[in-house]
């Protein structure tokens, strides 16, 4: 029997190359769930593979599980079984039940303290950092793709519509006017579109004015926190929208990331398209027929105080408790890879992603980058416009995935004529705070 | 028929022809989208002829995979959906003849019960508990095997009750005489019923086949290494690309991949598929 | 319960027959089952860190909340909407095959392939048919003046998941209806024919009346189809939406437990659905065994 057993061993091993199964066994295996497909996805592959490449001592094994929440959800089941990965990417709503599950979360703070790495937390930039950082100041989890949404336009459109190409709307007045030029000279059926309702049109367009999304600093002040964006600014952007939609102006992609968004700017529909600065990478594989423009967030030049600055979304890195140390001094040496200044200034030149570190933004500087691929640097320059207010800095509340999937509920029933602006962003506040509500119960 | 009346019948075939039509235009269009470049999606409506493609598209898909939509090469996972299928419906047959048999042929303590405990399986579908479900799983250590994709799949009450619904109709002389031959249940099951059975599993085995190549939700949960993916889930994954259109010439022809052997196996078992179906809801 | 006259007088062996189907059922049913109804009393973080017994909360929330109301309507519109067209379409079908004596056989199997689609490739499918921007349906309606928008509108999305969830099902509806047909005696037809009555004197009066255990068996079996099988089809097209106007009971608990997280509400609505199924399943077989009996 103990003969067959080794006979079995060996034939399989003779089907691989004997080097890789002796390395793959002498290495600690890390994994990665992560929820970056398409280029995105392919990416951060080719990062991975050169990290393991870079030293023998882990390897990192990357698993794509899905969109974001599909990716958080077989976390926690995992978690649940005991099966968790060591690292997974959580999107920037899933922050505040992350940071609720103390006795599952692993602090990235103090894993590097823990696995005696060289940390220096002041070496990342603090508009995105400030998004995952505890009431001290201490790091919780290890950001890797922050985005914000930015402007982009079809300069092509524009020229055809008689418009100046190199000139982005810098106001939604301006937004207006130029849609109806487009669609009354036949450039274009459409004026914009834009993904993400709910990170994009309402809680960027109230940090973007300078409007609170929320009590206590945004819910960065406790669980106790309660909604407050249903106030006149966005009321009247909402109803704009509304307005817009029935006159053809503005076309709506879908709920959630509006899957169908990024097809009508790419079949030359909607001149204009509100998206985060990461799809960049899709948006230049995809406009093959017509040159992009970049440009800021439109804002209302009546409403004082905007521009202010717009605020992050994307993902960062959680680790997971429940693993041998060992793994998790992989883990820590895996993170300042990562975060080193040419892994960074990659990833971020390829995808659109803000670059985390200062470092990461000089030496794209140095490298001449930003004068090379104009628009590159808008999300940059947009997030770090003015010093952020208590407004501007950010949001963390909880339930925040079903609250956002509220505000795409209340914002299809506006568009479907059943509710006014006021009610609908009157509904989202009710029913959103009767999350937070349920939230502070499980959690406080 | 009854009467021959030329207009019924025209208008019968015009009905038949229409409904063929609308049943098959789906598939159509998801054949010629198969065929066709990337880029004729763009434009803005799908074309209905076929492109210069084809191959391309599907060698892409079979062998080289769509690695930047998380989904490794379709060879493998039909691999894998065959196993899981295969095992599913094999493993079901097994089992509900087993329990059909002492359900039917024995008298015993708590047989009401086993019927019963057995029937309510046919009351939870697998959406319906599938945290707890993967919970189980998990701690069997059974998450990215093929055993943790069929085996909780296994349980059925259709086949149970089917064959317990044949078995009732097997004439009662026949057992009586194996009695009297001094033959033991066991070798009545194996010799006389598992004869008379035939068609009945193999009816059976065709619905089975489809509904275990058909799973989506169980796979996606408990798989975590590209090793183990079945088609069926991938296909959504691969149409779910963040700020990017989906490549639908690979999709469609992962599709048309998807459901060609469930199509070919209900095809050519016509015959024993229907039986199935109908014996096996009747 | 029927019974054999004839049986085999082991005592063990048929404890020994069962044992796979029941551990089985054991493991992956009943005890998953009795821990989702231990979860609906429960309420948790997504980690499992932190629980407490609430007694009734998560079902009083439950039945307070107009979207679970909503969530039961919309179950009810798509149920019988798919039974409606499934049904009404694959009728049609099989009367027409009726007739036609020759050709019967092909064009069997040209309807019944839908049957073996996997209901998520469905889904796919119809999505990508009824994309509002590269979708020929809409394209075809547009051209009629009908501006199809199923991200926005409430009605068109469920015309979209009716009609993909239908689509399957006719195959399989259409199969039994044959066999209703063909178990009708051809000598009452006849008798009728002489009378003369007509074709359609001649379904309304004898026909559809012969049928009606059959239809009553399709409606319950389509509905549980519709109710339970269908959550890739919802998957794969409206992800419930858009504000929740497709978002069906099953649907419901996946969207509250896996993506939203909420575990004990999740639960309570798994713990709703199964007596949902129980009573359709009684049903069911109810009617099974009275027809096996006569």
């Amino acid at each position: 029997m103990r003969l067959r057993k080794f006979m079995a061993a060996a034939a399989v091993a003779t089907f691989l190359v004997p080097g890789a199964v002796t390395l793959a066994e002498a290495q600690t295996q890390i994994q990665w769930w992560h929820a970056m497909g398409g280029e995105l996805g392919a990416k951060l592959e080719e990062i991975v593979e050169n990290y393991n490449k870079s030293q023998d001592q882990y390897q990192v094994v990357p698993t794509y599980k899905g969109s974001y929440p599909e990716t958080m959800t077989a976390a926690i089941a995992a978690f649940r079984a005991g099966q968790q990965p060591h690292i997974v990417q959580v999107y920037e709503v899933g922050t505040g039940t992350m940071m609720a599950a103390k006795g599952a979360v692993y602090p990235v703070y103090q894993l590097m303290q823990d696995a005696g790495a060289e940390f220096d937390p002041s070496a990342f930039l603090p508009a995105v950092v400030g998004y995952y950082t505890d009431t001290d100041g201490n790091m919780l989890s290890m950001p890797f793709n922050s985005s914000t949404p930015i402007l982009y336009y079809n300069k092509d459109v524009f020229e055809k519509a008689g418009l100046d190409p190199e000139q982005p709307p810098k106001t939604w007045a301006d937004v207006e006017a130029f849609s109806k030029k487009i669609m009354e000279s036949g450039a274009a059926p459409c004026g914009f579109t834009t993904g993400w309702i709910s990170w994009v049109q309402l809680e960027n367009l109230s940090a973007w004015h300078n409007q609170p999304i929320g009590t206590l600093e945004n819910g960065f002040g406790g669980l106790g926190a309660e909604l407050t964006f249903n106030g006149p600014v966005q009321v009247k952007h909402w109803t704009n929208l509304k307005k817009w939609q029935d006159e053809g102006i503005f076309q709506y992609g879908g709920p959630v990331g509006g899957d169908d968004a990024p097809p009508k700017f790419y079949a030359q529909e909607c001149a204009i398209y509100m998206n985060s600065s990461a799809s960049r990478a899709g948006v230049v594989a995809n406009a093959k027929d017509f040159e992009v423009g970049y440009g800021m967030l439109p804002y209302y030049d009546d409403v004082e105080g905007a521009p202010q600055n717009s605020i992050i979304g994307g993902a960062t890195l959680w680790v997971l408790m429940g693993h041998e140390d060992e793994e998790y001094k992989g883990v820590a040496d895996f993170f300042n890879y990562l975060s080193s200044p040419e892994v960074q200034a990659e990833w971020h030149q390829f995808s659109g992603y803000l670059p985390i570190t200062q470092a990461a933004y000089e030496l794209g500087q140095s490298q001449g980058f930003y004068e090379k691929n104009p628009g590159t640097d808008v999300a940059i320059k947009q997030i770090t416009l003015n010093e952020p207010t208590p407004n501007s800095k950010g949001l963390r509340f909880g339930n925040y995935v079903q609250i956002r999937d509220i505000i795409d509920e209340e914002f299809e029933q506006l568009l479907s004529g059943n509710k006014s602006p006021q009610e609908a962003l009157d509904a989202v506040v009710e029913r959103g705070n009767a999350l937070l509500r349920e939230f502070e119960d499980t959690n406080g | 028929m009854v009467e021959n009346r030329p207009f019924l019948n025209l208008l019968s075939h015009l009905v038949l022809i229409v409904g063929v039509v609308i049943v098959a235009f789906p598939v159509y269009v998801a054949i010629i989208a198969s065929t066709r470049g990337p880029n004729d999606f763009m434009s803005g409506i799908i074309p209905l002829l076929p492109g210069p493609h084809t191959l391309e598209n599907y060698r892409e898909v079979l062998f080289a995979g769509v690695s930047t939509s998380g989904a490794p090469p379709i060879g493998p996972m039909m691999l894998n959906s065959l196993v899981m299928a295969l095992t599913i419906a094999i493993g079901k047959i097994a089992i509900s003849l087993l329990s059909a048999f002492a359900i039917v042929y024995f008298r015993f303590p708590f047989r009401q019960l086993a019927f019963w405990a057995i029937f309510i399986t046919l009351m939870l579908p697998v959406e319906v508990r599938i945290v707890p479900t993967f919970k189980v799983v998990a701690d069997l250590h059974l998450l990215d095997s093929y055993a943790g994709l069929s085996i909780p799949l296994i349980a059925s009450a259709t086949a149970t009750f089917l064959f317990r619904q044949f078995f009732l109709t097997v004439p009662d002389e026949l057992a009586e005489a194996a009695r009297v031959d001094g033959a033991g249940p066991m070798k009545f099951f194996r010799d006389i019923l598992l004869p008379l059975s035939r068609t009945n599993i193999a009816a059976l085995f065709v619905i089975l086949f489809i509904y275990g190549w058909n799973q989506y939700l169980w796979p996606l949960m408990i798989t975590t290494k590209p090793e183990y993916y079945t088609i069926v889930m991938a296909i959504k994954r691969m149409a779910d690309v963040a700020d990017a259109i989906p490549r639908w010439n690979v999709v469609m022809a992962t599709v048309v991949l998807a459901m060609l052997p469930p199509v070919l196996v209900v095809v050519l078992m016509q015959r024993l598929f229907v039986k199935g179906l109908i014996e096996s809801e009747k | 319960m029927q019974n054999k006259r004839t049986i085999f007088g082991n005592r063990v062996l048929p404890y020994w027959l069962l044992l796979p189907q029941l551990a089985i059922t054991f493991i992956f049913f009943l005890w998953p089952a009795a821990q989702a109804v231990r979860q609906s009393f429960l309420r948790e973080d997504p980690f499992g860190l932190k629980t407490s017994f609430v007694w009734f909360q998560n079902y009083e929330r439950l039945f307070a909340d107009p979207l679970y109301l909503n969530s039961l309507k919309v179950t009810a519109v798509f149920a019988l909407g798919v039974a409606a067209l499934s049904l009404v379409t694959a009728l049609v079908l099989a009367l027409a095959v009726e007739r036609t004596v020759r050709t019967s056989r092909a064009y069997t199997t040209l309807l019944v392939w839908p049957y073996a689609v996997a209901p998520a490739v469905v889904g796919i499918m119809w999505w990508f048919l009824f994309n509002p921007t590269i979708g020929i349906l809409p394209y075809v309606l547009s051209m009629v003046g009908y501006r199809w928008n199923h991200v926005v509108s409430h009605t068109d999305a469920m015309i979209l998941v009716i009609i993909a969830a239908s689509w399957k099902q006719i195959s399989y509806n259409f199969l039994f209806f044959l066999a209703g047909l063909s178990a009708i005696p051809h000598s009452l037809i006849e008798a009728a024919a002489i009378d003369g009555a007509g074709p359609a004197k001649r379904f309304f009066t004898i026909v559809f009346p012969m049928l009606s255990p059959t239809t009553f068996f399709l409606l319950v079996v389509n509905i549980v189809y519709a109710m339970f099988d269908t959550f890739g089809v919802i998957h794969a097209t409206t992800e419930g939406g858009p504000a929740q106007a497709t978002n069906i009971l099953v649907y419901k608990v996946f969207e509250d437990g896996f993506i939203g997280l909420n575990l004990g509400s999740s639960a309570a609505q798994s713990v709703v659905l199964m007596i949902i199924v129980i009573a359709l399943t009684v049903i069911q077989f109810r009617w099974i065994e009275r027809r096996v009996q006569y």
